[in-house]
């Protein structure tokens, strides 16, 4: 959308903003990522332990401020957006949910030994 | 020059977008958001494949730390990951640049636009080029490891459980073998070059040091790769290996399942391709920038869909950064 000279500062400073989030965001990653906290790493929800779901949610939190504020997606209209965002949320939702499962179940399989393939 | 803007020639023709704006962006925007929601699928495909296989071998998969250690000019120092963020670093800042630029098109300032644009584009080709060393670490291997018949992949540590790279103590015997040419066996097969060293070389050098075991591709409680005892590691080797791997390579690798090459590869050159692509399209604009077609034409707008285009492959990354090297 158009940006008339009044909001000009306050748009540079957006950005400059969501980009020192980001970066936080990444620095937090890689130290968690190289350091793996021991009680982060031991504890488990829902069959993930807690680093990882750390990640994941900071992962989206970042892919937010990407969308929101680079792609100026705040600046377009609600059905725009949500034509864009909720279709891919439901469809990449519907996908890992049954991809997951279906290779969860297959190392199941393998597992209990119903297929012999480690020879 | 006229006075007046210089149309992009699509006023009246509806396939074209002509005049009229749904949802209040224009048509070429529009479609710009809806390829990036189907291009967010294609790779939304890859990396719930990714997850699939993953979960299948959810007891085996290589530790992403253990496999990504390298940074430029540090040889042999094991830096996990530290290049990876590196990159990711170069890729959020030049979206920035590329906002920037965006934003300074909003203004109609072209030599903003033309410097913003100029920084994007360098930082996409530093992007691509790292992406290009990390593959030929990735291809090229380090420790090199055992394979099993049943393409399980053994290696070799040390009484310290640090990796030791095979070539560090295969012994040199006495071989007929030599390098396969088109002249020797099917006139369609060859070899570019010989292996350096062959099984039984490995298996003696390691018969030979005592201190020496053997490490599976298994997870145990603790997520670290199961290192069995001296005698279990002899066995494992007299029964079951029947060839050395190095590096890795669509069918083989000394990382793990083949999988994880395969999705390696195809994920991250998917991605690297997209980053390319992007770089091409951003020189296109950058050069009409210059040429001053925007400023004709009374509208950045199409700094704005590159734009788009750019942020949609940093996004892409940032997913590939946490499944690939963090979870």
């Amino acid at each position: 959308m158009a940006h008339d000279a009044s909001n000009h500062g306050s748009a540079t400073k957006r950005i400059w903003t969501v980009f020192a989030i980001l970066s936080v965001v990444t620095i937090v990653e890689v130290i968690l990522g190289i350091i793996r906290p021991e009680f982060l790493v031991e504890t488990h929800l829902l069959r993930m332990h807690l680093l990882n779901w750390i990640f994941i949610i900071l992962t989206l939190y970042k892919a937010y401020y990407i969308t929101w504020a680079f792609m100026h997606m705040e600046h377009e209209t609600k059905g725009l957006r949500r034509s864009i965002v909720w279709t891919g949320i439901f469809l990449v939702c519907y996908l890992i949910f049954i991809l997951l499962t279906e290779g969860d179940y297959i190392f199941d399989v393998y597992r209990d030994g119903y297929i012999s393939w480690d020879f | 020059m006229d006075a007046t803007a210089v149309k992009t020639g699509t006023e009246g023709k509806i396939w074209g977008g002509g005049d009229s704006q749904p949802l209040k962006a224009s048509y070429g925007k529009m479609m710009m958001w809806f390829f990036i929601l189907s291009d967010a699928l294609t790779f939304s495909g890859f990396l719930a494949a990714y997850g699939f296989s993953r979960f299948k071998f959810i007891n085996q998969w290589p530790i992403a730390d253990e496999v990504f250690t390298h940074f430029p000019f540090l040889h042999g120092v094991d830096a996990p990951m530290y290049y990876v963020a590196l990159m990711t670093f170069i890729l959020i800042f030049s979206s920035v640049t590329m906002v920037l630029a965006v934003d300074a098109g909003h203004q109609m300032k072209k030599n903003k636009v033309i410097w913003y644009m100029f920084f994007t584009i360098l930082g996409g080709f530093v992007f691509v080029g790292s992406q290009a060393w990390e593959w030929a670490n990735f291809i090229s291997g380090e420790y090199g490891a055992i394979e099993t018949k049943g393409g399980k992949i053994l290696q070799v540590v040390n009484a310290e459980g640090e990796q030791v790279a095979l070539e560090s103590f295969a012994v040199e015997l006495p071989s007929d073998r030599t390098q396969l040419t088109k002249s020797e066996a099917l006139w369609y097969e060859s070899e570019s070059s010989m292996p350096d060293f062959e099984l039984a070389e490995v298996v003696e050098g390691f018969k030979a040091n005592p201190d020496l075991l053997v490490r599976t591709q298994m997870l145990n409680e603790a997520g670290e790769k199961t290192i069995l005892s001296r005698e279990a590691s002899l066995a494992k080797l007299e029964n079951d290996a029947i060839g050395v791997v190095q590096g890795a390579n669509l069918v083989h690798n000394e990382y793990g399942p083949p999988l994880f090459a395969d999705f390696f590869f195809f994920i991250t050159g998917f991605h690297g391709f997209h980053v390319f692509s992007g770089v091409i399209i951003n020189i296109i604009i950058f050069i009409n920038v210059i040429l001053g077609t925007y400023e004709r034409r009374g509208s950045y707008e199409m700094v704005e869909k590159v734009g788009l285009y750019w942020h949609f492959v940093d996004l892409v990354w940032v997913f590939v950064f946490t499944f690939f090297y963090l979870v």
